[in-house]
Formats: structure tokens, sequence, C-alpha cells
């Protein structure tokens, strides 16, 4: 098992690298690295700009720069004066240390920008991911064991519809059915912008009311989908010899089915998660966008609009980390789990 | 038929099963009875019934497709047919127990066999968790596993073959049934493996008084074990007799076609290997007379009109057959 | 071995499946392919709808501009109302509809382009291909799509001229629009044509057509290819719906396709501030995209159980 998690840990950081590389590239290209870690989009006389240029380390070759994007170039010595000699040290930090340059809207490095915002997508994602799998459990299992009823046709269909909904329509509908028209209709109705109202402040309660609507939108197209993907394991479950067995010892009907069926049935589950979260993200940007909520996503979409590319690029470099260390994090999961494979 | 009170007794069970090509009849008017201490051996073919009738003694064929349509099955004066759920719940693994055929897929692959097995203990016999381990123990020493203590804990995919078998025959003597039905549990193993199950299962057997029903193809493993056999063909019952009747004379065409058809290691020179010409009929078309009747030998024309019912073949001893009612000598 | 001996296990592995009285048999087969056909029928129509709309309107029409009559809701002069601009909503869900479709396809064809020739050649060739390509699909697949997409087409989305093609005036950044889609949705395709490949290059055909001479490309693209075309289709059929969607996302966002060209993706930008006193604005082309996608996810279902031989009756995901 520990050489499991070894090996697990060191297949990841070639795709790691391959990422980082990836990234590189991108950030590389999209805009004036100078902005970036210089402090703005000024415009320098060129002298300035060489003497910047070689403190950021943005005259060596390709593959070094991707070193010192990496790793940050505080640790060499750079030639500040132009005289050829190195004199000092440079002043990059390296994204592995967190260090993305300063974001061009707010003036201060991008990573303080970002970690004020990731607490509240964590919660949103955090929250979404318990219900998902929650009620996706709860229906795929109540409709395999209802299987070809009304209820299960119906169940089946709906889930059509609700994976192939675009989130922003749903966004909409919740919002003008639970927002709008509610309050016309002079029922409550459900804060549909941010995470508190300001005027009472972030207390719990305030921030529970402002997630329902969020979260339903983010999370029912996931609930469509792994639903029906809880029935087929179900059903290709309920039929295997071992639940037949089970029967033939005389256990009740709710053993055989919680104890013994929904083991098996849902440990591919932990899987479809892991690889799911990519998904997911994408769709916390257009659910914060659209509900106002401060998180990370909604920075991304303003960041992108104003070309902030520090933050742009310093978000995509953390979700894509935290894909990869999510998804490990799931496979281990699911090799502790499934005892066929944990002891081996 | 005999004066002592049969344990289980089966009456004309009928039982269907409706697939997207038709209806299947699997199981058409069996009738068999067993008495406590008794081992009834149950023979046919692939598709014959046995395994179908045997599933319905417990009540273990799945319901949409299939249906029992008719049918007494009478076990310690009670119809299990007609018991409620939780009253059928109570005889499954505790009075009756049953073995599968398949050990590499009849054990849940997530729970360690220990579990698997303390399970029927503490569902029917209300023991606790140290109490049922325990029991645990006893009974996979019982069954011949060496180091019992260790391989409670283990998941079934570190058991072999024959060992899981072993550890399904403790699951289902563990509440000390009075009934074992085994449907073919030794055609997946191997045959010293097969030898060595026949062995426990005849301790077991003798020492608890425990009545047997064993399901299989294999004529000799029958012969091995039963006091008295069925021949199934096509979802009917087709000869019945003790099983030293059955072997040195059968009466019913079909059953002797298949004794015929065992080799035989003592013949002198090369010998063909004798086949029953043609094939069991359509389970979903069956033909109205004699079900063996098309590749029968002694067929005359009252076998392809009428099915035969069973009628006395000699002193406790059935077959279902025009010829042998007729007490025609075959030619 | 008998043939009922050989019929009985198949009889089994059926048995274990399906349901109940004759009746419901058929009834539950027909619904099986009804729902394809539901899609595929649904498809047809919307297809139709916005290819034969232009019969009734032009697109001057879509883009004609009338401030006296802005943010009006459905009446008869205007079925599905107005949006900020005045501009009649049904006539742009037509012609927004061509280009929504339109950028679907393109980019899934681009992306099946992409992802056949990386699994094809990471499954054909092995070895360090094999992992060089692996290793950057898994890395494409673990960024996110979506911001990756945002930051594509924000920042290298050129500002293209629009062009003329079939009597229609494309904005540029439909071209922008598809190529960035079509370069970020190739790794599930890839995956799976080079498992197909993995699978179907030890096969005796492959050996046969090697020992007569044939070239590497002949033999991918001639013989292994057409072989592994099934999964490939229902692969690419769902992909056009994820494609579709996409394109509605960063459009809405303000990112995809620009104005005045329209998309139902970029009509629900439009819509968004205008939420509670328009709400027309926003259905009609939100309904429009979860029907198309609804109707693509139910052919793509019909087509992939169509193609499983295993799925005989009964196992209805």
């Amino acid at each position: 098992m520990i050489r499991y998690i070894l090996r697990r840990l060191l297949q990841a950081i070639p795709l790691l690298l391959v990422i980082s590389a990836l990234l590189f590239i991108l950030t590389a290209n999209l805009g004036d690295p100078l902005a970036a870690f210089g402090g703005g989009r000024r415009r320098l006389p060129p002298a300035d700009r060489a003497r910047l240029e070689r403190q950021l380390g943005l005259d060596k070759p390709v593959v070094v720069q991707y070193i010192i994007w990496l790793a940050g170039n505080d640790w060499m010595q750079v030639d500040l004066d132009g005289d050829g000699t190195p004199d000092s040290h440079g002043t990059r930090h390296g994204v592995l240390r967190g260090d993305f340059g300063d974001s061009f809207q707010e003036r201060r490095p991008a990573i303080e920008v970002i970690r004020e915002r990731i607490g509240a997508t964590l919660l949103l994602m955090g929250a979404s991911e318990v219900i998902v799998i929650l009620l996706a459990l709860l229906i795929g299992i109540y409709s395999a064991l209802r299987q070809y009823t009304f209820v299960d046709n119906l169940i089946t269909s709906l889930s059509f519809i609700g994976y192939s909904m675009p989130i922003f329509w749903l966004a909409l509908m919740l919002i003008y059915v639970f927002g709008v028209m509610f309050q016309r209709w002079g029922l409550p109705s459900l804060p549909t912008v941010g995470m508190y109202d300001l005027n009472i402040g972030p207390t719990v309660g305030q921030i529970l009311l402002h997630m329902i609507l969020p979260l339903a939108a983010l999370s029912i197209v996931s609930i469509a989908s792994y639903s029906r993907y809880i029935r087929a394991q179900m059903l290709e479950v309920i039929n295997q010899d071992y639940i037949r067995t089970a029967y033939a010892k005389g256990l009740p009907e709710r053993r055989v089915l919680l104890g013994h069926a929904l083991k098996n049935a849902s440990l591919p589950l932990v899987t479809i998660v892991g690889l799911d979260l990519p998904l997911l993200l994408g769709g916390t940007v257009v659910t914060e966008a659209i509900f106002g909520w401060p998180g990370m996503g909604r920075l991304f979409y303003k960041a992108a609009n104003a070309g902030d590319i520090p933050v742009t690029m310093g978000i995509l470099v953390i979700i894509s980390v935290l894909v990869v260390v999510f998804q490990i994090i799931t496979d281990l999961a699911y090799t502790y789990l499934d005892p066929r494979i944990r002891y081996e | 038929m005999t004066q002592a009170a049969s344990l289980l007794e089966v009456r004309d069970l009928v039982v269907e099963f409706r697939t997207l090509e038709g209806v299947v009849h699997a199981v058409n008017g069996v009738s068999f009875r067993i008495r406590a201490g008794e081992t009834l051996g149950i023979v046919g073919e692939s598709g014959c019934g046995k395994s179908v009738s045997a599933l319905s003694v417990l009540r273990l064929i799945p319901q949409p497709p299939g249906k029992i349509v008719s049918g007494r099955v009478d076990f310690d004066g009670r119809d299990l047919l007609q018991l409620p759920k939780a009253e059928m719940q109570a005889v499954r693994g505790r009075a009756i127990g049953m073995v599968f055929q398949d050990p590499m897929t009849c054990l849940n692959p997530v729970l360690t066999v220990g579990r698997q097995i303390s399970e029927t203990m503490t569902v029917h016999l209300g023991l606790g968790r140290e109490e049922a381990r325990r029991q645990t123990l006893s009974l996979l020493e019982m069954v011949g596993i060496p180091t019992p203590e260790l391989r409670c804990d283990d998941y079934p995919h570190h058991f072999s073959g024959g060992m899981r078998q072993r550890a399904m025959i403790a699951m289902a003597l563990s509440c000390d049934p009075k009934l074992l039905i085994a449907d073919e549990p030794t055609t997946a193993l191997d045959v010293t493996i097969q030898s060595q199950i026949l062995e426990l299962v005849k301790r077991q057997r003798d020492r608890r008084n425990m009545a047997v029903i064993w399901i299989s193809h294999d004529l000799s493993v029958i012969a091995e074990l039963a006091d008295r056999v069925v021949v199934m063909y096509a979802g009917f019952i087709v000869e019945e007799a003790d099983v030293f009747k059955l072997y040195r004379e059968p009466r019913h065409p079909y059953t002797q076609a298949l004794l015929d058809s065992i080799p035989h290691m003592d013949t002198a020179g090369p010998e063909e290997l004798r086949v029953i010409p043609g094939s069991p009929p359509d389970a979903m078309s069956l033909p109205p007379g004699c079900p063996f009747a098309p590749r029968c030998t002694f067929a005359f024309d009252r076998c392809q009109r009428e099915n035969p019912p069973l009628s006395s073949a000699g002193r406790d001893h059935t077959a279902a057959c025009w010829v042998v009612a007729a007490k025609r000598k075959p030619p | 071995m008998s043939e009922a001996q050989i019929a009985i296990p198949v009889l089994k592995e059926r048995l274990q499946r399906p349901p109940l009285t004759p009746g419901q048999l058929s009834w539950h087969r027909f619904l099986r392919h009804r729902m394809a056909l539901v899609g595929a029928g649904l498809l047809v129509a919307l297809v139709l709808y916005v290819l034969a709309g232009a019969a009734f309107f032009s697109e001057a029409d879509a883009n004609h501009v009338d401030l006296s009559s802005t943010l009006r809701g459905p009446s008869a002069e205007h079925p599905f109302g107005t949006d900020l601009a005045g501009r009649d909503i049904l006539a742009r869900t037509i012609y927004g509809g061509q280009i929504s479709i339109l950028i679907g396809v393109l980019a899934v064809v681009l992306s099946v382009v992409i992802g056949v020739l990386v699994g094809a050649a990471a499954g054909y060739f092995g070895g360090a291909v094999d992992n060089l390509l692996m290793r950057f699909t898994e890395a494409m697949f673990n960024i996110p799509q979506m911001f990756l997409l945002i930051i594509l087409a924000k920042f290298f989305g050129v500002e293209a001229p629009s062009f003329t093609l079939f009597g229609r005036t494309f904005s540029g950044s439909v071209v922008v629009i598809v190529s960035v889609i079509g370069l970020t949705s190739w790794m599930y395709l890839a995956r799976i044509v080079r498992s197909s490949f993995l699978s179907l290059k030890e096969q005796e055909f492959v050996t046969a057509a090697r020992a007569t001479g044939a070239t590497d490309s002949s033999i991918i693209f001639g013989h292994i290819l057409p072989s592994a075309i099934a999964p490939i289709i229902v692969s690419a059929t769902l992909e056009v719906a994820n494609a579709i969607l996409y394109e509605a996302y960063i459009s809405f966002l303000g990112m995809g396709v620009q104005p005045p060209t329209a998309t139902w993706g970029n009509m629900l930008n439009e819509a968004y501030s205008k939420l509670e006193v328009a709400p027309w604005m926003w259905f009609f082309p939100g309904t429009l995209i979860l029907l198309i996608v609804l109707a693509i996810n139910f052919v793509g279902d019909g087509l992939r159980d169509a193609f499983d031989p295993r799925s005989l009756g009964g196992r209805s995901k």
C-alpha cells in the first residue's frame, strides 16, 4: 500500500512538469511579463526596460526562463547594471512559491488577491460535492430498485433534461423564479447576489441563505448525471451472484442492498468525483459570475475581462495543481476502499 | 410412497420465464420429496430445469422475468411459496442452507469472508459479534480451512476456488440447517478438490443427520452421494429411483442413454463414444408429446401425442414413459 | 455442444436483465428506440428551424435595430419579443442558431482530427511516442477547459475581420471560437482512439496487411481506423452537444462571438442585465440550447446502444 502511494506520487511528477511547461508557454505568450513583475503597465524608457529585463531574467534563453518562472531567480545572480558581471540577486520568487506577479488591477501580489477569494469557492464546491453525492446515491438507488416503473422512467427523463441544461440557463431560471417571481407573488424570495447581505454581515445564516441558489445551479447537473451512473452500477451489482447468495442466507432486503450491494456499486463513484473536478471548477466560473459570489471563479472572470494576466494565470496554475492533487487523493481513496486492490 | 414423513415436499411446481423472445417453460409440473437425513440427487443436462427447481424452493427466482406459476413447496408443515417475506427470510440460511455453483462469483468481494459467515448467525441466531466470530472460526476449521484465525479476516480474492467453496459450505451450515441444497457446487472445481468437497459434505451430513439435495449433471458424483435420484429432462421429471436401482436398472430411455454414454475404462479396444442424437427441445415451444420422443429409439406413436405421467417401473421406482407403462420390453 | 447448450448461457444472460409482462416488454423496447427517435426528430426540427427560418427572415431583419420598440414582450409582430436594441428575437434565434450549431459542428470536426491523429499515433506506435502523447493528453485533461477557453478566447482572440460566406456575414471571432473549442476538446477522443488502436493492432488482419507490405499510414487509416469508427462516431456526436454548450458559456460571459453576430450564447449575455424586466430575452435562446443539447444526448445515447452489441434489451443508463 505504501509502495502504491509512493508510486502514485511519483507518477504525478512528470504530469505536473508537463502541465507547468504548458502553462509557462501560455504565460510567456500572453502579454508583457515586464508588466507582471515589474510593477504594472507603464511606459518605460529603454534603459530602464533593459535593466528590468535583466532583473527579471527575461534576457535568458527559454529553458532558463522556464526554470525562473518556476523557481524564481532571487537565488541567482543577475547583472543589474549592464556591465557584464552579475552583481545582485533577481527579484522573482517563482511560481512554486506563489509568485505570479502583481495584479494589474489591484497593484498587489496576485497570490494575495487569489488567496482572499479561494475560500468562498472551496465552500461552494465542497458543499456542492456533498449534496451531489448524497442525492445522487439516493436517487440512483431508488431508481434502480424501481426499475421500469413509472417513477423510474420519470426520473430517467428528468435526469436527461438535467444534464443537458446549460448551467447559466438553470441559474437564470432559478433567479427568475425564486428571486424575482417569488418577490412578486409575495413569497419569501431567495437572495440572488453576493455571499451575504451587506447590512447584516457575514453570519452563518446569511451565508447559507445566499448559498442556496448558486448551490442548486451548480449541483443539479451533476446530480442528474451521477444518479444515472449510480443507477446503472446498482442494476449491475444487483444481478451478481453474491447478491443471490446474500438473499439465500436469509438476510433482510435492506441489509442486502445497503450492506452488500451499495458498497460495491458506489465504489466507482470515488473515481468519477475525481475526474469531474475540472468540470465542476468550470461550472463555478459561470455560477459565481451570475450570482456575484465572491470566489475564485468570479475573480477569474473579472480578471480575464480586464486583461489582468498575473491573476488569470495564477488562478489557472493553482486550479490545475488542485486538480492533479485531488485526483491523486481520490485515486488513493479508491485504492484504500477496494479490498481487492488494497491487499494485493 | 414411503411411510416416514417428508421434510420437504415439492408438488407440481411450474416455473416460467418471460423474456424478450417469448415465454420459457423452465419447470413443468415437477414433484419430489425428501426425508430428514436423506440425500436426494437431481440429475440432468444443462437447461433441464434442475437449478430452477432448487432455487424455487427458496424462492430465489428473480420475479421479473421469472414466475413461480403454481405448485406447493411444503417444508416442515408450511407451504414456502405462500409464506410472507419475513418468514421466508427466517427459513433461508437457517432451516435451509444453499450452496451455489461458482465459488468465484458467489462471495461479496468487498466484505471479509469471516464477516459473510458471521452474518448468518448474527441475523438468525441473534449472536453477538464476538460469539459469532468464535463460531465462524470453528466452522472454518470444520470445513478444513487452515489457520482460520488469519483467514477469517481475509477477503474472498485471497481464497482459492476450493477454499471459497468450503467457506460457502461453512456459511450454509452455520445455523445448522435441516436441509442443504447444493446446486452443482463442484462443477467449477478440479477433480481432486471435487472429491475433497464431496467428502466434506458427506461428513457433515452424517454428523448432523442433515437432508441434502444435490444437483448435478455429473452421474458419478450423484452415485457417490445420493440415496435416491431424480432424473430431469426439459423441465419434467422422467425417472425417480433409489440410487443403486437407477444405475443398475434404468428404465427410462433417457436415463439409459445417459448411463450408456459414460465411457468405461475397462473395455479392451477403442470404443466409439455413444452420444444421444439430437438436442433437447426448445423450452419456449415444447412439443405436445413426451419431450424425449424426438430422440428416443423406442418411441412409438403415442409418445408423440401424449406426455406420459410418472408410472410405476418397479418397487420405489417410477418412470415417465409409455414403453415402461405398457410394460413393453424394449427391443 | 448442442445448439441448446450454447443457447442456454446466452438465454441465462438475457434472463437476468429485463422486464415483465409481454406488454411492458414491447413497450420498453419501443421506448428505448423511441428516445433516440424523439431526439433525432427534435434535432431535425431544430436544424430545420435555423435553416428554413432564413427563408422567412433575412439577416438584415435579425440585425435590424429599432430603438422605438426595445424590450417588448412577445406579440404578434415579434413572437419572441424584442431585445435591448429593438431587434426581433425570433429572427435572431434563427440566425444565432445557425452560428451556434455551425460552431459546434466545426469545433468537433477539428477536435476529431486532432484526437484521431494523437490517439492513433499513440496507440499504433506505442513506446516513447505513446508515453509522450499520453502525458500531454493527460496534462490537457487536468487543466479545466472552461478556464483555458476563456484565456485563449480573450487573449488570442485576434481582432479578426468579418467575412462573408454563403451570403452571411460572420464575425471573425467565430473562427477563433471554433479553433479554441476544438483545440481543447480532443483529449477524450484521443483516449478512446488510442485504446481502440491498442487492441486492434494486435489483430490478425493487421499482421496480414503488414505482411503484404502496406505502409504504416495505410494500415492506420485504411485498416484499423474503419474498425474503430463506432466509438468515434458516438463520442463525436456527444461532443457536438458539449461544443455548443461551451460556445454558449463563453459567449454568455462576453468572450465568445461578438455582436452584432448573434449566437444563442451571446443573446443570453445581453439578457442577463435585463433579467427581471425582459425574461423572454433569455428564455427563448436558453431553451433552444437546452433542446438541442437534449436532442443530441438522446441521439448519442441511442447510437451508443446501437453500436454496443452487449446491450441487448435492457441496460438503459
